[in-house]
């Protein structure tokens, strides 16, 4: 898209980007050093006491920290994996669940007798708002409080778990509630005549749903599923508020026996971007090969538009 | 639940900290995110190349590590975020001017990491106008920022706004974690203190903070609900 | 080059053994199980026949408990928590150490999540509403860090003019005390989850001082000689317990006949010389037990 915006250039055009470019290297180089490089030099934080437990494999700590990191990126794998399971099966139950209720409310259960057809759009309606009120809560509330509600709230209701757990529970509420929304939007933005044919060629509104409706939203939504993955990835690091020792916990206990709070996180920052930034580019990977697989006419474009939408939603 | 009666101040003033962080935050990100978006489509390929780097540095880092990052390494550079001490901007966010540049620090991490996600909403905008219409301007002579100005813009505001409106609502969901970075007092750390301070009961205090985040999220998300119901009408 | 490299795989192992030999004690071995007999229906009868114990501590403080490299917890609170897991006749390695940091440790104790707690944990009349302490096996008290030039604060009085800005850690009960000092609470203090990060602050100029009790300060001044200091007395009384449950009577005196045992046999003092003793801060004379 980018490259319809302007012209291919033209050999002044090129020259001037050329100097330009290099100005602005050069420029950037210069502002480094002396706003990034001296300041940092001169508190000495580039010194080997500080990295050497890091990077240097001779270092007496280096296996002893890098032990201690992987134990935290396995946890933190661990409960990504957990809690993206999870939500993704809690995300279609629900969404399934949303879209049920959604199509009960107009039937007017006209072979029963009249009590028990009030009785029954009655729970249907109750149901539908209950869940309405569940996905907007769920969705408004940061996921830090979440994960504080899950660890401290069901304690007080006699329910005790490992950490794991409550990072995870935690974890999957909020996701879960997101992932069931992106997948109903996806359904409900299909063609009207998806859902008219699978009527007319006799499926209840349950296989409707589960048989036509689900798997095209699957695909559509793919990329604003997976990039709610990376969320959710992400969101782990959380778990340090509960002490579960994921990552970055595990980084804050290195820091208190070395000292070298900034060296770790940095560590731990470009720990982080690789597994996510290879996430991202597996997802777009997959994305192309369902795409070629199969050509459907204006799909690309919908999902194209909804990705970022709930890219946003990450912590 | 007397919490809510006795303590209703600490709930209120939370509230008005949380609020005042995410407006600052949400302008700053608005303005930043443009500029980086800008990059990530000009013709300058370095310039590309750094929005592009930008982008994938802070959509893939917890934001717990760039708060961190905010609050531990800029100091390390010798910078207490002073240039945020706008003289006029102190009388309403009071706390931009304290001599405790937590704040701002966090102020700053909200920014830069909400950012990215804006820049991605504004990208997904301008990939939603059709190509004809950037190359009929181009065919038109105009160049490319005219053709942003006259051409793009005006239709992508349209399809950017209710992912925008998104980005905005988790940014306000993420400032809770600004109690963990030295700001004390907004309304995440106020249920901390609260409950392991001064030993109210947990539920009643969640509940109260609870409805805090809900006040500005959910009409937030009514609202762009009907945006984009208006929108799909609209579209058909 | 190899060779190099295998040198340094021995040498890093041979500190590795050194450090858990001197750092551990001869706990580390953890002794056999043994049987004892106590009150059917204890918990300490329960506990023996389990073979095995969950105990609360923090995993980020040093020379109390402190998860080091070897991700084991190290320091005064956990050897002490191995002497009374030896008294129950379980040997030390079949404990399982949970991290409680200051805001749980209660919740921790109500919901049975641990056995018993040793986690610098001050014994006040607020907490005894939902727990019960035995001990105190140390007695702390607050004070405050400043780098070692600053003249200008000497006690926690120096916060009532409102320009020195303090930090401390959230849900603590030094946070706690020294809000009465400070006179605006949203421009002078700071709080963060660990003193490392009030340590930074302190090093940046971001704080003027931190604030605990005075024997984790001095950690800190003894890891960077001749860069803090403590500004005065200590202003508060902190005496470290061991948290139980409320009702556990009969768990609580035998932790604090165990107490009384170890001040007599010389592995209490043995315990804080081999950690916390090493940052150069005063044991004093074993404090009573308080059976109530």
């Amino acid at each position: 898209m980018s490259s319809v915006l302007y012209d291919v250039p033209g050999p002044r055009q090129r020259r001037l980007t050329l100097i330009i470019s290099l100005l602005a290297t050069v420029l950037v180089a210069v502002g480094a050093y002396y706003l990034i490089y001296l300041p940092l030099d001169e508190k000495g934080q580039f010194s080997m006491d500080l990295w050497g437990p890091l990077i240097d494999p001779s270092n007496e700590n280096f296996t002893l920290v890098w032990e201690r990191i992987w134990v935290g990126i396995e946890n933190t794998l661990i409960a990504a994996a957990l809690a993206i399971v999870a939500s993704l099966i809690i995300g279609t139950l629900l969404a399934v669940l949303r879209l049920q209720l959604k199509s009960l409310a107009g039937r007017r259960y006209a072979g029963l007798s009249a009590p028990v057809a009030y009785l029954l759009r009655g729970l249907g309606s109750g149901l539908a708002v209950l869940t309405r009120v569940c996905v907007e809560v769920f969705r408004g509330l940061p996921v830090v409080i979440t994960i504080f509600f899950v660890a401290r709230g069901l304690p007080e209701f006699g329910v005790t778990l490992e950490t794991l757990w409550y990072l995870v529970i935690g974890l999957t509420v909020y996701n879960g509630v997101v992932i069931a929304e992106i997948l109903r939007s996806g359904m409900e933005g299909l063609p009207f005549g998806q859902r008219e044919a699978a009527v007319a060629i006799g499926l209840s509104p349950f296989q409707t749903t589960t048989l036509i409706l689900l798997p095209q939203s699957f695909r559509i939504m793919l990329p604003a599923l997976i990039s709610q993955l990376v969320v959710v990835l992400k969101d782990t690091s959380l778990g340090f508020i509960i002490s579960y020792e994921e990552t970055l916990n595990i980084g804050k206990q290195i820091i208190g026996v070395l000292s070298n709070p900034i060296q770790v996180y940095f560590v731990i920052a470009v720990l982080f971007i690789l597994v996510n930034y290879s996430l991202s580019k597996l997802a777009q990977y997959v994305q192309k090969r369902l795409a070629r697989g199969r050509k459907t006419a204006n799909l690309p474009a919908a999902s194209e538009v909804a990705a970022p939408i709930d890219a946003g939603a990450a912590v | 639940m007397s919490v809510w009666v006795d303590k209703f101040d600490v709930f209120a003033g939370g509230f008005w900290l949380t609020l005042q962080i995410c407006v600052l935050a949400a302008i700053g990100a608005l303005v930043l995110g443009a500029v980086v978006a800008v990059l990530r489509i000009s013709p300058v390929p370095p310039l590309r190349a750094l929005g592009t780097a930008y982008v994938t540095i802070f959509r893939n880092m917890p934001l717990t590590v760039v708060m961190f990052f905010s609050a531990f390494a800029l100091p390390a550079l010798g910078s207490n975020a002073d240039f945020l001490r706008i003289p006029g901007l102190e009388l309403v966010f009071t706390r931009l001017g304290t001599d405790l540049p937590y704040f701002r620090f966090a102020l700053i991490a909200l920014t830069l990491y909400t950012a990215a996600f804006v820049c991605e909403a504004l990208r997904a905008g301008i990939n939603a106008v059709s190509p004809g219409q950037a190359e009929a301007a181009r065919s038109l002579g105009l160049t490319f920022t005219q053709n942003l100005r006259y051409v793009v813009l005006p239709q992508s505001w349209k399809a950017s706004i209710v992912p925008l409106g998104s980005v905005i609502i988790a940014m306000i969901k993420n400032s809770a974690l600004i109690g963990f970075f030295g700001v004390v007092g907004d309304l995440s750390q106020s249920a901390d203190q609260l409950t392991s301070a001064e030993g109210y009961a947990f539920i009643p205090v969640a509940i109260g903070i609870s409805i805090g985040y809900l006040i500005m999220t959910v009409p937030l998300g009514a609202l762009l609900d009907r945006i984009e119901r208006r929108q799909a009408v609209a579209a058909r | 080059m190899r060779f190099t490299r295998a040198a340094v795989v021995a040498t890093a192992a041979a500190l590795t053994l050194g450090l858990t030999a001197c750092g551990g004690d001869k706990t580390e071995s953890g002794g056999t199980g043994t049987a004892k007999s106590f009150a059917a229906g204890s918990t300490m009868e329960k506990l023996n026949k389990a073979q095995a114990i969950k105990v609360g501590t923090k995993f980020d403080q040093p020379g109390f408990g402190l998860k080091g490299l070897s991700g084991k917890p190290e320091g005064f609170d956990v050897e002490v928590a191995k002497i009374i897991v030896k008294e129950l006749g379980i040997p030390t390695d079949k404990i399982e150490f949970v991290e409680t940091t200051s805001k749980i440790r209660e919740d921790a104790i109500v919901n049975n999540n641990v056995d018993f707690i040793v986690a610098t944990y001050t014994i006040n009349d607020k907490r005894k509403e939902r727990i019960a302490f035995a001990g105190p096996y140390y007695e702390a008290g607050q004070n405050i860090l400043v780098k070692a030039d600053d003249a200008t604060i000497t006690g926690p009085d120096a916060f009532k003019a409102g320009d020195k800005k303090v930090c401390s850690v959230t849900g603590s009960t030094p946070a706690e005390n020294i809000k009465t000092y400070v006179k605006d609470v949203a421009t002078q203090l700071v709080l963060f989850d660990t003193y490392d990060k009030c340590i930074s602050a302190l090093d940046g100029g971001q704080v003027n001082a931190v604030t605990t009790d005075n024997v984790i300060l001095l950690g800190y001044v003894a890891k960077n000689e001749g860069k803090y200091k403590l500004a005065g007395d200590n202003f508060t009384k902190e005496p470290y317990g061991i948290g139980v449950k409320i009702d556990d009577k009969d768990f609580r005196s035998f932790i604090n006949d165990t107490l009384e045992k170890a001040y007599k046999d010389g592995s209490w003092k043995k315990a804080w010389d081999d950690t916390a003793g090493k940052f150069g801060a005063e044991l004093g004379s074993a404090p009573a037990v308080n059976r109530y």
